[in-house]
């Protein structure tokens, strides 16, 4: 048996403006233009192209602010199934060079090579094919880190987009690592990097020279020593193939903002359906609800409830959406939008159903089960909640 | 006011009175005991909707009524030494001493203190130690979501002699049937209270033979139920809404009748749920002579054990929630378990047996529901 090498080698794949790469890529006449993915007066940004990104505009700035700043950039409808589609072949792609693929998103994935190097070349040498391929097959570019964990892979191709590729070698890490500043560690959001700044932590280095004690205290015991392991660089994630999603949600962005109740748990019940119908197609279960309300302001909350076993059934989930809305006690605030999102998710297979005293033995759960079905073959809304039928108003004969 | 008391009878008072604080009370006043001090010492805890109270024997020197804090006045209650304990009222503050150690308590205002509902009328007497092992083989069944409220109660319905207990969380029900002596030999009433306030009155009352039972009247506006143990009340209101119908859940008969020995049983569930995760379905599979334990599917970790059982009937392929079914093998409270089914997605009744070849006792049924594997 071949020794166990000393160092992984993992890369970290990621597509350069993935939505707006895929839309220039598929409409030739948006080359060198500012492209910006995101549509709609209440819509916000998915994705915009480098050109766009001069302007300013990120994602997730509301379409309309992007709009200002850029008014002779191209908008385009995000087109979801054309995403997809890309993605897949490019995870084929990258299955081609080693089984230990864990995609993080539909464009960006983690890749153990550390077996396939023998083959296949340096961590480098692939990196360089992969780039190849995925620019040949899908005219697309990415960029590339190659480390010896998930963490600094990360870092590092973010560090050489668009269009590049970093290796980190192990001796090297800590003179890449120390010079950046605190928020590009994984899992240094706004708050705990505000927490860090209060300490007078700006850097890495300066981070990573402080006794984890200290860390702890200020942080708690997992954020804490987490953070003082990555700031040496140490990270011993694997890269685990079957991560599974880790939520499903669904979000709508009203027209105009809405006050009515009675609408906002209509279209509750509509992302409800949505969300479990995917969750049911992929046979898992979600062991929490949260929903998502975002106010006129922009103020955004969130609320979510761990269930005692894992469900997957619309209505029973509705029922959930229902109480932690209703516990807001909104009293007609104006939404801007609302959003449901399942997370917790188990395989359906070992998330069996716990039967209800009394229950009749075919319930809701079968009902949905046939509406899945149907939705299947007649394609999707053909059977849904009568609350959600559209309205037909009748006409004078 | 002035009193000095013995260091154990206040410690059983006060921890008793403490029992019905609420931590985070809609008053600052229901922080407190009241102690109120006339020829006996009367001490009251509430958080409205159950309130206590304990009359306490002790030297009296000067009447008096005060408010004082009563987690407070529990801590320093227990980690006085063993010495007679004097508390006197000094201005705003009561001073509480024991040998050489001293303590200052602040006081509250008495005249913010709401007026608490009066004990209802006396309607039976109970054997204590039967209401207590009752209350803690229904209790257990009880909901624990507070957005249910009803299914947080156990259900009392009172028929002349007979008190049935009841308690659902939609996937048990256990149900329990004592007798006791009602005052009015043709009482016919029912009421519900919140399961976590009767196993602490339960758990509490011990050391007197009997427990009286007091009901408000149906006709009164506020409906209360009362216990009183010796020099010890609780009063507390009962839940609203109305505790869904059980008696037809109980199945009349069945196609399948397991009898197994409780403790092995527990044992094994024990060892094979440990594979898993406490939501995930426990296997059992019965036949003739055989019982299978099975936890833990596909790539996880499995286990899977076997137990000699008697058995009569189709063999059975059934799945629990394991937490389900270890709480109602402990709640049967004997040497043996008879099981008796009527299918694998039908609900499972478990009751008692005091021997392997004895009949199952019928004061107690926990009926659990099965889990089913989504296809």
């Amino acid at each position: 048996m071949a020794e166990k090498p000393e160092y992984s080698t993992i890369l970290h794949v990621d597509m350069d403006a993935f939505y707006a790469s895929v839309a220039e890529k598929d409409d030739p006449s948006l080359r060198g233009k500012a492209v910006v993915v995101g549509a709609g007066a209440r819509g916000v940004v998915l994705s915009a192209n480098y050109a766009a990104r001069k302007f300013g505009i990120r994602a997730a700035m509301p379409v309309s602010r992007a709009r200002r700043m850029a008014p002779s950039a191209i908008f385009v409808v995000p087109n979801h199934e054309r995403y997809s589609e890309v993605s897949d072949h490019i995870m084929e792609i990258f299955a081609a060079f080693t089984p230990l693929v864990e995609p993080l998103s539909l464009d960006e994935a983690f890749l153990d090579v550390t077996g396939s190097k023998r083959l296949l070349g340096s961590g480098r040498d692939i990196a360089i094919k992969i780039r190849s391929r995925v620019e040949s097959e899908e005219g697309i570019t990415c960029s590339v880190g190659i480390a010896s964990s998930k963490f600094i892979a990360k870092l590092a191709s973010g560090h050489c987009k668009p269009n590049g590729m970093l290796e980190i070698a192990p001796d090297r890490i800590l003179e890449f690592l120390h010079p950046l500043p605190v928020s590009d560690i994984w899992g240094v959001g706004p708050k705990t990097n505000e927490e860090l700044l209060r300490l007078g932590l700006r850097t890495v280095s300066e981070l990573a020279n402080t006794p984890r004690a200290t860390l702890i205290r200020a942080l708690g015991e997992a954020t804490g020593s987490a953070l003082y392991e990555l700031a040496w660089g140490r990270d011993y994630r694997d890269v685990s193939p079957d991560e599974p999603d880790k939520s499903i949600s669904a979000a709508e962005t009203f027209a105009v903002d809405i006050d009515d109740p009675e609408i906002i748990l209509r279209e509750f019940l509509r992302l409800t359906e949505k969300a479990t119908a995917r969750l049911r197609a992929r046979k898992m279960c979600a062991k929490t609800i949260s929903i998502k309300v975002r106010f006129a302001d922009f103020k955004t909350i969130n609320r979510s409830k761990t269930l005692a076993l894992p469900i997957d059934g619309t209505q029973e989930s509705y029922e959930v959406v229902k109480k932690l809305y209703e516990a807001l006690k909104l009293d007609r605030a104006r939404l801007r939008l609302v959003g449901v999102s399942l997370e917790g998710l188990v395989s359906g297979a070992s998330a069996p159903e716990q039967l209800i005293l009394g229950e009749r033995e075919k319930g809701w759960r079968q009902a949905e089960a046939a509406v899945d079905q149907a939705s299947a073959r007649f394609g999707s809304g053909s059977v849904r909640p009568a609350r959600l039928v559209k309205r037909v108003e009748p006409t004078d004969s | 006011m002035k009193f000095v008391a013995e260091r154990e009878a206040l410690i059983d008072a006060v921890n008793w009175v403490a029992r019905s604080l609420s931590s985070r009370p809609i008053s600052t006043s229901l922080l407190g005991i009241m102690i109120d001090v006339t020829d006996v010492i009367t001490m009251t805890g509430s958080d409205l909707e159950t309130s206590t109270k304990a009359i306490l024997h002790a030297e009296i020197s000067t009447p008096g009524k005060v408010l004082v804090p009563g987690r407070l006045l529990a801590e320093i209650a227990r980690s006085l030494p063993a010495k007679p304990i004097t508390f006197t009222l000094d201005g705003t503050r009561v001073l509480v001493s024991a040998g050489s150690a001293k303590f200052t308590l602040p006081t509250l205002s008495v005249n913010e203190y709401p007026t608490l509902p009066e004990l209802p009328e006396t309607a039976g007497r109970i054997a204590t130690d039967v209401f207590a092992a009752a209350i803690s083989q229904v209790a257990i069944a009880a909901g624990r979501d507070d957005s249910l409220p009803t299914l947080t109660g156990v259900h009392i319905d009172i028929s002349r002699t007979t008190i049935t207990l009841a308690a659902t969380d939609r996937y048990r029900l256990a149900v329990k049937e004592i007798s006791w002596n009602p005052n009015n030999p043709d009482i016919e009433t029912a009421t519900l209270l919140r399961a976590r306030t009767l196993s602490d009155a339960a758990k509490s009352l011990v050391g007197n033979p009997e427990v009286i039972f007091a009901l408000s009247q149906s006709t009164t506006n506020e409906r209360l139920v009362g216990f009183i143990s010796n020099e010890k009340t609780m009063t507390s209101r009962t839940l609203d809404g109305t505790f869904p119908p059980f008696r037809h859940l109980l199945p009349q008969e069945s196609t399948a009748q397991a009898t197994v020995e409780v403790s092995t049983f527990l044992d094994s569930v024990r060892r094979v749920a440990l594979v898993t995760d406490k939501t995930v379905p426990l296997r059992l599979i019965f036949s003739e002579g055989s019982l299978q334990l099975e936890a833990g599917a596909g790539e996880e970790a499995q286990a899977t054990e076997e137990l000699e059982i008697e058995y009569s009937g189709e063999p059975i392929n059934i799945a629990f929630n394991p937490t389900f079914l270890t709480d109602g093998l402990q709640a049967i409270n004997t040497p043996y378990v008879h099981i008796a089914f009527t299918g694998a997605n039908k609900p499972a009744v478990l009751s008692g047996k005091s021997a392997a070849d004895s009949e199952p006792i019928s004061s107690y049924k926990y009926l659990l529901m099965p889990m089913r594997y989504t296809s």
